[in-house]
């Protein structure tokens, strides 16, 4: 990223002893590796410093508005994880039951329009997807508003409404990839030996996949999950973006803009320790699922 | 054996068709078999791979594989055409009326449910007792197939028991609903000889106490014999011939059966010298921690054969993996050709390397799929001789000559291939190199008997034309007769002994060696019988 937020603040007019003066005052003009350190043994107790914008710019000012980094997330912070939890609620129980059943009736007509309509919907990039919901369901229909403008205040109730077209949208981008894994997953292992003996002792349809393949496909079924959960919280940037809502991947992209590093920071590292715990959290109903792994020879 | 005739028919299966998918065109896999089975016999079915006999077996149950159909014949069983019931209605007879028992136990086994559930789950669908009645029955059943631990044995999962117990575990599988024919697909086939007795042993007396009627299949005649009332012979999805076993094996009237017998009588007489190609010496090797050898010396007298036997997990493959390297010993030396050679694949020469040449047990997964045969025999010869163009071309020929194949093979893939072919041309991979001594590791074990003996001679030709060295590991007694000039008995990473054919193969027998020896199935329908009695006594 080219300039910082002293150069940022100050505008191509600033003079160069101002900009000076700003980048001493924010500790700017140290040494980065230093700087890293602080940050990271700030952060490991709990500090994660105070935001750039709105401070004041005269030294001893009564009326500096700066605010903590941790005051300025945590409520963009829920109203993400508010977003991304009712989207995989609905879209998540909606993803497997599509995926076992187009696996129970495969080749079927009803198979091929779910596989190739989520195909569809995997393909469609977030904002695409988002606008034509926006232009069916707010615009030709106005069923649900365009702007999922929530604040502290908003019941639950109205929340569910506002943000229903971001749910939606959310939902049909994530849905599709979690649908065909379960389905490929349960066909792969439709072709075991210990599937062919299922039927052989008379189980039917039904029970051979939901008793039989079902329990051996868990592992990258949650493989799967887990990547679009992290995918639909953080992927949630361009969602945010087009219904206005204010989420933490809204504030992200202005810190960005503003080049207010301390919110970056504590943003990508929200991202990132995202990642990593659902990656676990997969690895893990992988290991709990595999009898193999829980249980020693 | 009384005559048939006053018995009740249970299965007539009537001039089967069965038409199979495979290469973007349909096959005929069964030409009109005829099959008939009396409750409480047992019908041996045996033939080669591909003779549709599996095809046959599932069919008994009006079932065929995925991109299988049955176009005509009739599959009467208690009155009812299996061939015109629905998918619903053969499901109340599967499971319980016929039971399978598959030939991978350790694949056929629901890896994500505990052994009793499964055991009971046909039985329990049809709820023809209560859980309770059928786990206790189930218990029984274990015992009766004396497997150990009865009591607790079905809380465990697959992989926590053998490979002999699971296949005792699914023939009680089979059992528990009392069904009134069950379907034996090779179930002993891939076990070792050791648990093999132990498994036809206890499914022999279980399908006698409860009097139900089985269809047995199996490549391997010396088992069928020990087991079948009568056997039917099949080739090429038809019928050979058919009669009662003891008729059958002492006066087979078809070739092709004559031929099915014979091939167990190839003998090669025995030689050796003092002159070893290779000798390794108290050698020591560990996967991790666990330790598999322990203080292996052997040694290989040059331009013979050394069989290696064992069941698995006796250490022979792990000691072919020392020799070429690809797992260094942790103790003790390698001498070939009167040098040491480093324990490290990495350290040693690219011509000790061209030197030790190996053939797998499994053609289709040793060569590349992607690759056509003048490209895979091709690359040796250029990696070790710097052989290009014409005169590579004519050395793979040369060699393709060799395995008794020709130049009509070389753009052809892997795929292309039947199994003896594979191999033959792994084979000739191997002589590519111009090797002193060739690994071959169960080379014949994944190939029918007919294709294994033409390998057989094939390598046996081989060693008289070029002189080179094997080492053969097995566990194939029979391929051990054939091949050998002496044998090393190797048991739990030990070497039991080592020694001349005729000096291994005749008594007096270490312990193992004996039970090993004696557990190898003849062609005698009394062998087993005898054998356990001999065994109890």
């Amino acid at each position: 990223m080219p300039g910082d937020f002293a150069t940022e603040i100050l505008g191509q007019s600033a003079t160069k002893s101002s900009v000076e003066a700003l980048r001493s005052e924010l500790g700017l003009d140290k040494h980065p590796i230093p700087r890293y350190f602080e940050w990271l043994s700030n952060v490991f107790q709990g500090d994660f410093g105070s935001s750039f914008s709105g401070r004041s710019k005269v030294q001893g000012d009564q009326g500096d508005r700066s605010r903590l980094v941790v005051e300025l997330i945590i409520p963009r912070l829920k109203n993400t994880l508010f977003l991304t939890g009712v989207s995989a609620l609905v879209a998540i129980p909606l993803a497997l039951l599509l995926g076992i059943s187009a696996a129970l009736y495969r080749n079927s007509v009803y198979d091929r329009s779910a596989t190739g309509f989520s195909l569809v919907t995997v393909s469609s990039p977030e904002f695409f997807t988002g606008y034509i919901f926006i232009l069916l369901l707010a615009t030709l229909f106005p069923v649900f508003p365009t702007i999922a403008n929530v604040n502290e205040d908003t019941s639950l109730i109205d929340r569910f409404y506002l943000t229903a077209l971001p749910v939606f949208t959310l939902t049909l981008v994530t849905m599709g990839h979690m649908m065909r894994m379960t389905r490929s997953a349960i066909i792969n292992i439709l072709s075991s030996e210990y599937i062919e003996m299922a039927k052989l002792s008379g189980a039917s349809r039904y029970e051979v996949i939901v008793k039989h393949a079902l329990p051996n496909a868990w592992a990258p079924i949650a493989q799967v999950i887990t990547i679009n959960l992290a995918y639909m919280l953080i992927g949630s940037v361009v969602v945010e973006f087009v219904f206005n809502y204010q989420g933490i991947g809204r504030l992200m992209v202005g810190s960005v803009y503003n080049r207010d590093i301390p919110v970056v920071q504590a943003c990508a590292l929200i991202f990132a320790s995202t990642y990593v715990i659902l990656n676990l959290l997969a690895d893990l109903i992988g290991i709990i699922s595999n009898p193999r792994l829980l249980y020693p020879k | 054996m009384t005559s048939n005739n006053k018995k009740e028919l249970l299965l007539k299966m009537k001039n089967i068709h069965i038409d199979g998918f495979s290469d973007e065109r349909w096959h005929k896999i069964l030409k009109g078999v005829d099959l008939n089975l009396y409750r409480g016999e047992i019908l041996g079915l045996i033939g080669e791979s591909g003779a549709g006999k599996s095809t046959m077996g599932k069919a008994a149950m009006g079932y065929t594989q995925p991109g299988c159909k049955i176009i005509k014949g009739e599959i009467i069983f208690n009155g009812k055409d299996l061939a015109k019931l629905t998918e619903f209605e053969k499901r109340k007879i599967w499971g319980t009326k016929i039971s399978y028992v598959a030939q991978s136990a350790a694949a056929s086994f629901n890896p994500a449910h505990r052994l009793m559930e499964q055991t009971i789950s046909a039985a329990n669908r049809a709820k023809i007792n209560p859980t309770d009645v059928l786990r206790k029955d189930a218990v029984q059943l274990y015992e009766s197939l004396q497997l150990p631990d009865a009591e607790n044995i079905g809380e465990r999962y697959p992989h926590q028991v053998s490979g002999g117990q699971l296949q005792r575990i699914m023939t009680a599988m089979a059992m528990s609903p009392r069904p009134e024919l069950i379907i034996f697909d090779e179930p002993t086939t891939a076990l070792d000889v050791t648990t093999q007795v132990e498994v036809l042993s206890a499914m022999r007396s279980i399908v006698d106490k409860f009097n139900t009627a089985a269809i047995y299949i199996t490549h391997d005649l010396a088992v069928v014999a020990q087991m079948a009332d009568r056997i039917k012979v099949l080739r090429y999805g038809e019928e050979v011939e058919e009669s009662e076993t003891r008729e059958m094996l002492s006066n087979p009237k078809e070739e092709y059966t004559k031929s099915l017998w014979s091939v167990r009588s190839l003998i090669k007489p025995e030689e050796t010298n003092d002159d070893y190609m290779l000798s390794i010496k108290n050698i020591d090797a560990a996967y991790g921690s666990s330790k598999v050898l322990h203080d292996v010396s052997v040694n290989i007298p040059r331009g013979k054969t050394v069989a290696i036997v064992g069941e698995s997990g006796s250490g022979k493959s792990t000691t072919a993996r020392v020799i070429t390297g690809l797992l260094p010993q942790t103790k003790g030396e390698i001498i070939f050709d009167g040098k040491k050679l480093s324990p490290k694949l990495e350290q040693r020469s690219k011509e000790e390397l061209r030197r030790i040449q190996i053939i797998f047990q499994m053609p289709d997964t040793a060569m590349n799929p992607k690759q056509t045969v003048d490209e895979i025999i091709g690359r040796p010869i250029e990696f070790y001789h710097g052989v290009k163009g014409k005169e590579r071309e004519t050395k793979v020929i040369e060699l393709l000559k060799m395995i008794e194949l020709d130049e009509t093979f070389l753009d052809r893939l892997p795929s292309e291939l039947s199994g003896g072919q594979k191999q033959r041309i792994c084979i000739a991979r191997a002589l590519a190199a111009n090797p002193d001594l060739i690994i071959c590791d169960e080379v014949t074990s994944a190939l029918d008997q007919i294709v294994q003996e033409g390998i057989l001679k094939l390598l046996q030709k081989l060693q008289k034309d070029l002189g080179v060295t094997y080492i053969f590991i097995t566990h194939d007694i029979a391929t051990v007769k054939a091949i050998s000039d002496e044998i090393v008995v190797m048991y739990q990473g030990k070497v039991v002994e080592q020694g001349l054919k005729s000096k291994i193969l005749n008594p007096p027998h270490p312990d193992y060696t004996e039970l090993l020896l004696s557990s190898v199935p003849e062609m005698d329908p009394d062998w087993l019988t005898n054998l356990l009695n001999k065994r109890s006594s």
